[in-house]
């Protein structure tokens, strides 16, 4: 049913349909929407899962931990200091391989405190072990949570999936969002049904101490699992559209790719002004288009250079920074085409961060001023009183 | 795609790991004044004393020797001597 | 041997303990005891979620484990919240009828736990809290805690020219936990084993958050000989300074006497290395402070 509703909301109308048993959540802005609808759905009964208010997000983190082990189908949803404070438990649940999925609304990480949306706190959590995936909008995000269920609990793969989604920009954005039906979801997503959970009939122990001889080999099964989810994020992908119609991309998505010359790379709702910006530059002649990273974890390197053999350059707009090496997507990007026979130049623009405004006009000055230059960790947009000499767009 | 690795473990499986040679003094039950109290099956911290009928003994596969069993025992029934090999 | 002694004897609930044999516990543990009373009494109809420390580290290196239970380890500070996701996940599931216990060391509790245990209880969720309070991070190698007893001496509080141990008071968890307006908080202590059982079974019963916070002598923390560890914690009663006393809704309802057994502090200090420092002519003082806190303790429950 197409709603003209909230991102939240639309993602709270989306978990419902997953049927999950158990959510904890912890207020923190731009959150609160999605946690607020879904306690709503509970006291109007129309929710069938358990609702815990906790203490922190580290005790949301813990207690949708803990449901997942007794076998049941669990949610939380935070940003930024909450995700932080998730954190040790972020990768404790995917050592312990717990299906869990959240969504982040993501946002900038203190100091100085700002509520506003970049990517910096989910870029914290790369290496925690999570599918990561970033959604493009509203639609997209709802779409990503059955999705996100079916690739998490598939017995091979067995890991947490974390949705990204902007706060703010996304969470509070009114929209129409397709809902599908119970039926509909239900078809799709089948009940969690564990081989291993919590069990006095098979009364397992889960969380062993792993000695030299044997924590190694876990670590390998992480990596193994996560080259392993590429190819099942795609299948579902596709599956997802069989089923509803509706495709964002599997591990990647593109957008006037074909004969593109210079390609923009991006992550989440810039995607959507970036459309608008390569529907006018193409209309000025320029051979130009996008490609979206949809999965940041798994990393999609061999997707990545498939689709950018005829590819001259990568201009890669990021929302978050690794001080002291720069721009995380740039650098992996580098790193996708070295040692390969086609290697595209990668720029790396850092933008948006603390919910700087991304206009159109800086996107397009930045696309006509880089031509022909190498850059890294250029800044958009700062300031002109900081802003160093030579930038190439300053505010 | 391989199946995530099994980073559970089977109930009770500890018992593959035999403890007792820890051990420097061992528990000898006379079985002499027994008042089958089972207090030396109450107090092991290691769950290795059995028995029953005014007859327990300590497993020593697994008893690393504390001794609570021999000093708890209200009717001194169970000596601990020096373990020599 | 009589008839009426044989007919009193006292029948473990099960065969075999469902914390077993072969887990690596230092020998004489009072917390490896503590932990197998616990379980014994709630039998095998119990999900045990685990915090880090000595308990889950001497009972499940990988391949194996000591328990026969279901039984979970995430982190040092969550088995509260991870016993709460539990007994949720049970309940949407509509299986009632499995106990729920969280558990841990006095450092995971009344510490760095002290949040998830206090969502935990103000939820009232159906779930038994075990503290195993062995008064230092064992596990670790005896740095101080919380709920470390003034002028005790540990890693990281030592003594010496400048100091007598550690300089804060053990903190009044059993109030802290109690204040949440549960319907039972109580203590116990490896030193009366069927009082021990008997609360846990007591616990169980009861719907709702329960706490128990089991006192668990550790021979190598607190430098006593390995068999006195019932002793030791025996002596920790009748001395005052570990109260045995239970709670409900906040208000003391029952309460383990002391009376004539009452036994001066030093007879319990002067087992335990960790107070050896106090037995000097310098530390009359602080002696006598000790002698106060458990007189404190005896005042405030009645214990006389």
């Amino acid at each position: 049913m197409k709603m003209m509703i909230e991102g939240s909301m639309g993602v709270a109308y989306m978990v419902m349909r997953c049927r999950p048993n158990v959510i904890a959540a912890y207020p923190i802005t731009p959150q609160t929407h999605i946690v607020e609808d879904l306690s709503q759905f509970k006291a109007d009964g129309e929710l069938s899962g358990e609702f815990i208010n906790v203490e922190s997000e580290f005790g949301a983190a813990s207690v949708v931990l803990g449901a997942q082990a007794a076998g049941a189908r669990a949610y939380s949803a935070t940003t930024s200091q909450g995700l932080l404070l998730m954190g040790e438990v972020l990768f404790n649940m995917a050592g312990m391989r717990l299906p869990v999925v959240i969504t982040v609304a993501n946002r900038a990480i203190s100091a100085p405190i700002s509520i506003w949306n970049d990517h910096s706190d989910a870029m914290v959590m790369r290496d925690s072990g999570w599918i990561m995936l970033f959604a493009e909008d509203n639609q997209e995000a709802a779409d990503m949570h059955p999705q996100a269920y079916k690739i998490g609990e598939n017995p091979e793969i067995m890991l947490p999936v974390m949705i990204n989604m902007d706060g703010f920009i996304l969470t509070h954005a009114v929209e129409t969002v397709d809902i599908p039906s119970q039926k509909e979801v239900d078809e799709f997503l089948p009940p969690y049904k564990p081989e291993e959970y919590l069990n006095v009939e098979n009364p397992l122990t889960f969380g062993n101490l792993a000695e030299p001889q044997w924590y190694m080999e876990t670590r390998y099964k992480l990596q193994e699992t996560q080259e392993d989810a590429k190819a099942l994020i795609e299948k579902i992908a596709d599956e997802y559209k069989g089923k509803f119609g509706r495709y964002h991309g599997g591990l990647i998505d593109t957008y006037r790719m074909d004969d593109a010359e210079r390609v923009f790379v991006a992550m989440g709702s810039i995607i959507g002004t970036l459309k608008d910006v390569v529907d006018d530059l193409r209309a000025r002649g320029e051979k130009v288009g996008i490609l979206k990273i949809r999965s940041f974890r798994p990393f999609p390197k061999e997707k990545i250079r498939e689709v950018c053999g005829h590819v001259k350059e990568l201009l890669v707009l990021e929302k978050a920074i690794s001080f002291g090496l720069g721009g995380v997507l740039q650098e992996e990007l580098r790193s996708t085409f070295y040692g390969q026979k086609h290697q595209p130049k990668v720029l790396g623009f850092v933008l948006g961060l603390g919910g700087r405004d991304i206009p159109p006009k800086s996107l397009i000055k930045l696309y006509e001023v880089s031509k022909g230059k190498e850059i890294s960790n250029e800044f958009v947009d700062l300031r002109p009183e900081v802003a160093p000499k030579g930038s190439l767009v300053t505010l | 795609m391989s199946k995530p690795i099994q980073i559970t473990t089977k109930p009770g499986s500890s018992k593959e790991y035999k403890t007792g040679s820890w051990r420097t003094s061992r528990p000898v039950f006379k079985h002499d004044t027994c008042n089958d109290c089972r207090i030396c099956v109450i107090v092991c911290p290691d769950s290795c004393v059995s028995g029953g009928d005014f007859k327990y003994d300590a497993d020593l596969d697994f008893c690393k020797g504390c001794g609570i069993c021999a000093h708890e025992c209200p009717v001194d029934d169970i000596d601990m001597v020096l373990e020599v090999k | 041997m009589t008839e009426s002694t044989k007919t009193k004897k006292q029948k473990p609930p099960v065969e075999e303990s469902l914390l077993t044999c072969g887990h690596r516990a230092c020998a004489g543990c009072g917390e490896a005891l503590g932990a197998k009373l616990v379980m014994d009494a709630a039998g095998p109809n119990t999900i045990v979620a685990t915090s880090t420390g000595c308990l889950e580290v001497f009972s499940t290196a990988f391949p194996q484990t000591a328990w026969r239970m279901p039984w979970i380890h995430s982190l040092f500070e969550n088995s509260a919240a991870v016993a709460a996701g539990i007994e949720a996940a049970l309940r949407n599931k509509g299986k009632h009828d499995i106990n729920v216990i969280a558990q841990g060391g006095d450092g995971g509790t009344a510490d760095i736990g002290l949040g998830c245990l206090s969502g935990l209880l103000e939820r009232n969720q159906n779930v038994l809290y075990v503290c195993y309070d062995n008064e230092a991070y064992m596990n670790t190698g005896v740095q101080r805690s919380g709920l470390t007893p003034y002028n005790a001496r540990t890693s990281t509080s030592p003594s010496g020219t400048e100091s007598f141990g550690n300089q804060h008071q053990k903190k009044n968890l059993l109030g802290i936990c109690a204040a949440h307006n549960i319907p039972y908080a109580a203590t116990a202590t490896v030193a009366y084993p069927q009082d021990l059982m008997m609360k846990v079974k007591k616990a169980l019963k009861i719907p709702g958050a329960k706490f128990l916070q089991v006192h668990v002598p550790c021979p190598l923390g607190w430098i006593h000989k390995s068999e006195l560890t019932i002793e030791v914690a025996k002596l920790a009663v009748s001395t005052g300074l570990f109260p045995i006393v239970e709670m409900q809704y906040n208000k003391v309802t029952r309460t383990r006497k002391i009376g004539k057994d009452r036994r001066p502090v030093e007879d319990y200090l002067k087992l335990q290395g960790r107070f050896k420092h106090l037995f000097t002519d310098t530390a009359k003082d602080e002696l006598e402070k000790v002698r106060q806190i458990a007189q404190a303790n005896i005042e405030y429950f009645g214990l006389e």
